[in-house]
């Protein structure tokens, strides 16, 4: 089996549009999937060392998040509140031994429906950036994303960064995750939930996604409409209901039954929404 | 450019390995786990799931924790790896570790520790004074299944206060010595199945069967051999020379090595290929010449049951393997007279063993012998199902175990043994194999799943008077240790309760799933969550408290069983009830005094007892046990009881010390070896403490007496040794025999002896009456948990633990005991079910980590008995069977919500929430 590592994106994009390859960042999807398969003709990708990928820092407009920022670096990073449920979510994610190398960026090629990531970079209208040799392109994160382990990326592409608006930093965000144990779980269901209120108390703009409960994490646009211009106490729970939430189409699955599902994701989505108000009031 | 793009074996990498430089060529993409296992002699890092799953495999990069399985080795150039080998040097932690691993009992079978040893390295070099949830937080992402995970946290904190001070070294029974085994263990060079085989050895590979169910068919084989460069060898049912058939119960003989044209169950062994490891890592299974055609499969007891079902084995109509029964006194007519009684319906799942060591070993020829090496519990057994199924004398066989990465019963049965034992003995080369987790979880036995009916009753005064009970287990394929199951369940569904009449039914099902085996507990755990259940119940609807309702209806010495057995001695379960009433009141106080409090959030407390049979049903069930001294001044035990991180290295050797007057440290141990060993049985049935500890017991006691009768000395005479010179001391008066002046046996000892016990039973009859075990253990738990009644999910917030060990030889491992049988207790109770098919990994099969397991207060009831080793009685499986009916107790407890199916899993919680307050 061939194995490469590049040590300039330039290098990499163009063995990405010369062969078939694995790309590897973290590794910790990549290796897990090999374990029942034998090694295939495709080569490892490894694009560890391309380093000028690994900052999360910023610009006047946008936050990015390089392609080999690892959960540990995101956790590490001075980032604003706005970025406390993705935080949350980093800390939720596997171990520390998963944390310490696995990639935010690798986490949304994955694709799973289960993907931490998910939901709290939903709520933050994050877009990822896709490099090929001939071009450059940016897509927001909900089209990235197009199914079950499925997403836009050719074969000749690579993801280098995740860029979020700065316009989000300041309103407070939470993150809740469902799990049947305590450590090294995967989500029966998650939420990342942000709000922000005007000057009289009002919502003025709410962001709420979940996740395992879609092929796709999914923004709950009639919920957030609905809590628009409400007043951010804690009244306002009461109006959160599962008819809110038609975006969801809970699967029966190993970890729980669908009918639980709607009813645990209208629990945590009141949960997470009520931890924000906590935090604004 | 300076990077490289290339085939894999043209690459060579260096990096810094434990500080010293190092380089390995080969494929870059390679996991360094498996680079550092191989390539560079560091098998202390351990793999338990290449997945990322179980953490065993941790090392340090850069000083940062990372699950060596998901490395490759590609992108290490000018990095710096530290493994479990390097850690008392390359970190400042790192000794201090070791220690406190050793002396708080962290370590049992050590599988894990040397994950767990560098993720709390990783810790302490940031956080010098970690608290309880930080070390959780840190260790969170390595699983242990010996533990419970409580000394790991202990250990873990004091080491951070330095660990210099001298270990405990008193080693007389009662007393806390540190394990034999443990300084491997920490030092992660204690050697397990996978860490054994020469490096020229060949891999096997095993092809199994995709289906539940399907005929099987081959091309042509030979060919495929001659096609494939570095294939040696493929093995199906048509190369087995003796009979493809083996079993734990020889009358139940039924599970081929290799399937003979029907496969019947899913990861069932069709074929093996037999070839060199890179030659095997590039095979694409597809391409075997092998065609599997799918038939209908029964996959639960209701479907093997229909009329047209599938039948799995000619013999067996309805595909009924065996049925139990227990009976005394006239049940209908007593229920009839009960003042009140209480009824229920509960099921149970398939429970994975989920050890983090994987099946492995490696087989060798010699001449006309073969020897097996690898993980076992039950070495002599093996040497006997291996010479039937190769045709060989069981003297050809040698077993030889490797130390074991958790067992829990699995390990009880054959698996990959007769597979490499074959192909080393056609190929005359050795042999390797090491099972993939999703092989392991696929292949190998597991808990039966139970439905079952009961029917309990009292007078109104609470005197429990008549039950009923009925239960049904999926059996899976094959008979495996079904039988024991379907006979220990009628015989302990009561309860350690007094139950005037009773009738108990069991049957053993077969389906077209892995074969449900032994895992600890033999079925008992799943009787006692239906009859603690609904003893709840009956104290609820009498009135009663519940503690105090199981406390007047406990067994009493002189009391009958419902085999009709009495003990004249050693029935400590009242005393462990008694010992629970003060922690039981505050608990009752603290969780209403927190649910006055809270909101949405409800605690509630849960009460469950156990009792439990040591050693084999009513069956002989012998050890032997031998000792001697050597020339050289040496005690050398012949330990045969395999310690599968239980602790009977160390618990027998403290018993044969005592009893031979001779300290610990003169011992030298000789493992289990079916060469060199007598055999002390299998390690199952909670017996190696109670019956090979017996044995060492009578074994040191002869022992001593040959050498003071040699001297005409007296039993009150003590022994001292001195380098060879044996000192026997009496009456002020002193001997001296020069050991090496004497002539040696053929083992090289000058005195030795051996000594067998086997417990007496007696056969029951047709009602299930007579005196199925020696002795009882007996327990029980209190259960604290929290209920998140918006999402149905359970805490446990704490668990107090009170069992009769009638002698607790070693206190640190009876508490490693109880704590690591209440985690898989929770496991049980709350999140583990096997779906054929479906989990076969560690994440999708959960099982409880650190953060799912609370403290634990534990209770140490010695009740001495009569028979036992200075009056010790089993423990290991006692421990888990209160734990999952406390647990369910305390959430109706809490919540007033019943949940009668196991796992109590969010979804299944949540609807019995719903289903209450539907109710009301």
């Amino acid at each position: 089996m061939s194995y490469a590592l590049p040590d300039s994106l330039e290098e990499a994009l163009a063995l990405r549009a010369s062969g078939d390859w694995c790309v590897v960042a973290g590794g910790t999807d990549v290796y897990p999937a090999r374990v029942e398969t034998p090694d295939g003709p495709r080569g490892l990708l490894d694009i560890s060392a391309l380093r000028t990928l690994a900052a999360v820092d910023k610009d006047a407009t946008h936050w990015r998040i390089g392609a080999l920022a690892t959960w540990t670096d995101l956790i590490n990073a001075p980032l604003p509140a706005g970025f406390d449920a993705l935080k949350q979510a980093a800390r939720e994610v596997g171990s520390v031994q998963i944390q310490n190398v696995g990639t935010v960026v690798g986490n949304l090629c994955n694709a799973s429906p289960a993907a931490d990531g998910v939901p709290p970079l939903l709520v933050l209208d994050a877009q990822v950036e896709i490099a090929s040799v001939d071009a450059t392109r940016v897509v927001p994160l909900g089209e990235f994303i197009r199914g079950n382990r499925q997403t836009i990326l050719a074969e000749n592409e690579l993801v280098t960064a995740i860029l979020i608006p700065r316009s989000h930093d300041a309103a407070p965000s939470r993150f809740v995750k469902l799990g049947a144990r305590r450590y090294l779980v995967i989500s029966i269901a998650m939420v990342a939930a942000q709000l922000s209120v005007d000057d009289q108390g009002l919502v003025d703009s709410a962001r709420v996604a979940v996740g395992s409960c879609s092929a796709v994490a999914a923004r709950l646009p009639r919920l957030e409409a609905a809590l628009q211009g409400m007043r951010a106490d804690p009244g306002l729970l009461d109006a959160i209901d599962g008819s809110l939430l038609p975006e969801l189409s809970p699967i029966d699955d190993i970890r729980a039954s669908a009918s639980y599902r709607s009813d645990a994701a209208v629990e945590i989505v009141k949960r997470a929404v009520s931890d924000c108000i906590e935090r604004i009031s | 450019m300076n990077s490289s793009v290339g085939e894999a074996e043209s690459r060579v990498m260096d990096f810094t390995l434990n500080g010293s430089p190092v380089s390995v060529s080969g494929d870059p993409g390679a996991r360094l786990s498996a680079v550092l296992r191989e390539q560079l002699g560091a098998s202390g890092t351990k793999v338990g799931c290449d997945a990322g799953d179980c953490g065993a495999c941790t090392v340090l990069i850069d000083q940062q924790p990372v699950c060596a399985c998901m490395v490759p080795i590609g992108r290490l150039a000018g990095r710096s790896v530290v493994t479990v080998e390097g850690l008392a040097d390359n970190h400042p932690q790192g000794k201090a570790l070791r220690q406190r691993f050793l002396q708080q009992g962290a370590a049992q079978c050590g599988i894990c520790t040397p994950g767990m040893l560098m993720s709390a390295a990783a810790l302490l070099q940031e956080n010098p004074k970690p608290s309880v949830s930080e070390v959780e937080d840190a260790l969170g992402g390595v699983l242990c299944r010996c533990t419970g995970y409580r000394k790991i946290v202990a250990a873990v904190r004091s080491a951070a206060d330095g660990g210099d001070d001298i270990l405990d070294s008193d080693a007389s029974v009662g007393q806390r010595l540190v394990r034999l085994d443990g300084a491997d263990k920490v030092a992660g060079v204690d050697r397990f199945g996978d860490d054994l085989a020469p490096s020229d050895a060949l891999q096997l590979k095993v092809i199994r069967s995709p289906y539940h169910h399907a005929r099987v068919e081959f091309g042509n084989l030979a060919d495929y051999v001659e096609r494939h460069a570095g294939i040696e060898l493929v093995l199906t049912a048509a190369d087995i020379a003796g009979e493809n058939a083996f079993g734990v119960i020889p009358a139940f003989r039924d599970q081929p090595v290799f399937a003979d044209g029907e496969a019947r169950f899913q990861g069932e062994a069709v074929a093996a290929v037999v070839g060199k490891e890179e030659s095997l890592r590039a095979l694409d299974q597809h391409e075997f010449p092998v065609t599997f055609s799918e038939l209908p499969p029964a996959i639960d007891i209701d479907a093997a049951q229909m009329p047209d079902a599938p039948e799995l084995h000619e013999s067996r109509a309805n595909n009924v393997l065996t049925e139990g029964l227990v009976q005394r006194g006239d049940i209908e007519d007593a229920l009839a007279r009960c003042d009140i009684t209480v009824e229920g319906d509960f099921t149970t799942s398939f429970v994975e063993h989920a050890y983090i060591e994987p099946e492995a070993g490696f087989a060798q020829r010699i001449d006309d012998r073969l020897e097996v090496y690898g993980c076992t519990q039950a070495p002599h057994m093996d040497r006997e199902e291996l010479a039937r199924i190769l045709d060989l004398a069981p003297e050809q066989i040698r077993i030889r175990p490797s130390s074991v990465g958790g067992g829990f019963g699995s390990k009880l049965d054959l698996s990959f043994q007769p597979m490499i034992a074959l192909a080393a003995w056609r190929l005359n080369k050795p042999v390797r194999v090491c099972y993939s987790r999703p092989e392991s979880m696929r292949s190998t036995t597991k808990r039966h799943p139970g439905r079952i009916h009961a029917r309990i009753g009292a007078d109104r005064d609470g005197q429990l008077q008549a039950m009923s009970f009925r239960a049904e287990f999926n059996t899976g394929a094959y008979a495996s240790w079904g039988p024991t199951v379907a006979n220990r369940v009628p015989v302990h569904a009561s309860g350690p309760y007094r139950m005037p009449a009773y009738r108990a039914q069991s049957r053993a099902i077969h389906t077209h799933c892995a074969p449900a085996g032994a895992f600890r507990g033999f079925g008992v755990p799943q009787s006692a969550v239906a009859q603690e259940s609904l003893f709840d119940q009956l104290a609820d609807a009498l009135g009663h408290d519940r503690l105090a309702f199981r406390i007047s209806n406990a067994l009493s010495t002189n009391d009958l069983t419902v085999t009709g057995q009495s003990f004249e001695q050693g029935v400590g379960i009242r005393a462990c009830l008694e010992a629970l009433q003060q922690p039981w009141q505050q608990a009752l106080a603290e969780t209403a005094d927190y649910n006055r409090r809270s909101f949405g959030k409800r605690r509630g407390v849960g009460v469950a007892s156990c009792w439990y049979g040591c050693g084999n049903t009513s069956l002989p069930n012998p050890s032997t046990i031998r000792v001697g001294l050597t020339r050289a001044g040496k005690v050398r035990l012949f330990q045969g009881a395999v310690d599968i991180g239980q602790g009977s290295n160390t618990v027998i050797t403290q018993i044969c010390a005592q009893a031979l007057g001779l300290p610990v440290e003169h011992f030298e141990l000789v493992s289990a070896d079916t060469d060199l060993t007598p055999d002390a049985g299998k390690t199952s049935a909670s017996r190696q403490t109670f019956v090979s500890g017996k044995a060492a017991l009578l074994s040191g006691v002869s022992l001593r007496q040959q050498i003071v009768t040699s001297v005409g000395a007296s039993d009150n005479a003590t022994l001292t040794l001195d380098g060879d010179n044996l000192v026997v001391a009496e009456n002020g008066k002193t001997q001296d025999i020069k050991l090496a002046a004497l002539a040696a046996d053929d083992e090289g000892l000058v005195f030795a002896a051996e000594e067998t016990f086997d417990p007496p039973t007696s056969p029951l009859d047709e009602n299930g009456q007579g005196e199925p075990y020696a002795s009882f253990g007996y327990g029980a738990q209190i259960a604290i948990v929290e209920v998140d009644e918006g999402l149905g999910t359970v805490k446990v917030c704490h668990m107090t633990a009170a069992h009769d060990v009638g002698r607790a030889i070693n206190p640190t491992l009876v508490e490693g005991q109880i704590e690591g049988g209440i985690a898989q207790g929770i496991g049980m109770a709350l999140m583990e079910a096997w779906l054929p098919g479906r989990t076969n990994n560690l994440h999708d099969y959960l099982i409880p980590t650190f953060g799912d397991v609370p403290d634990i207060d534990i209770i140490l009831i010695e009740d001495s008995d009569a028979l036992g080793p200075y009056g010790a009685k089993g423990l290991g499986e006692h421990v888990l069977i209160p734990t999952a009916p406390a647990i369910l107790n305390a959430i109706r407890h809490a919540t007033g919500a019943l949940v009668c199916d196991l796992p109590a899993t969010p979804d299944r919680v949540l609807a019995a929430l719903q289903a209450r307050s539907a109710a009301t």
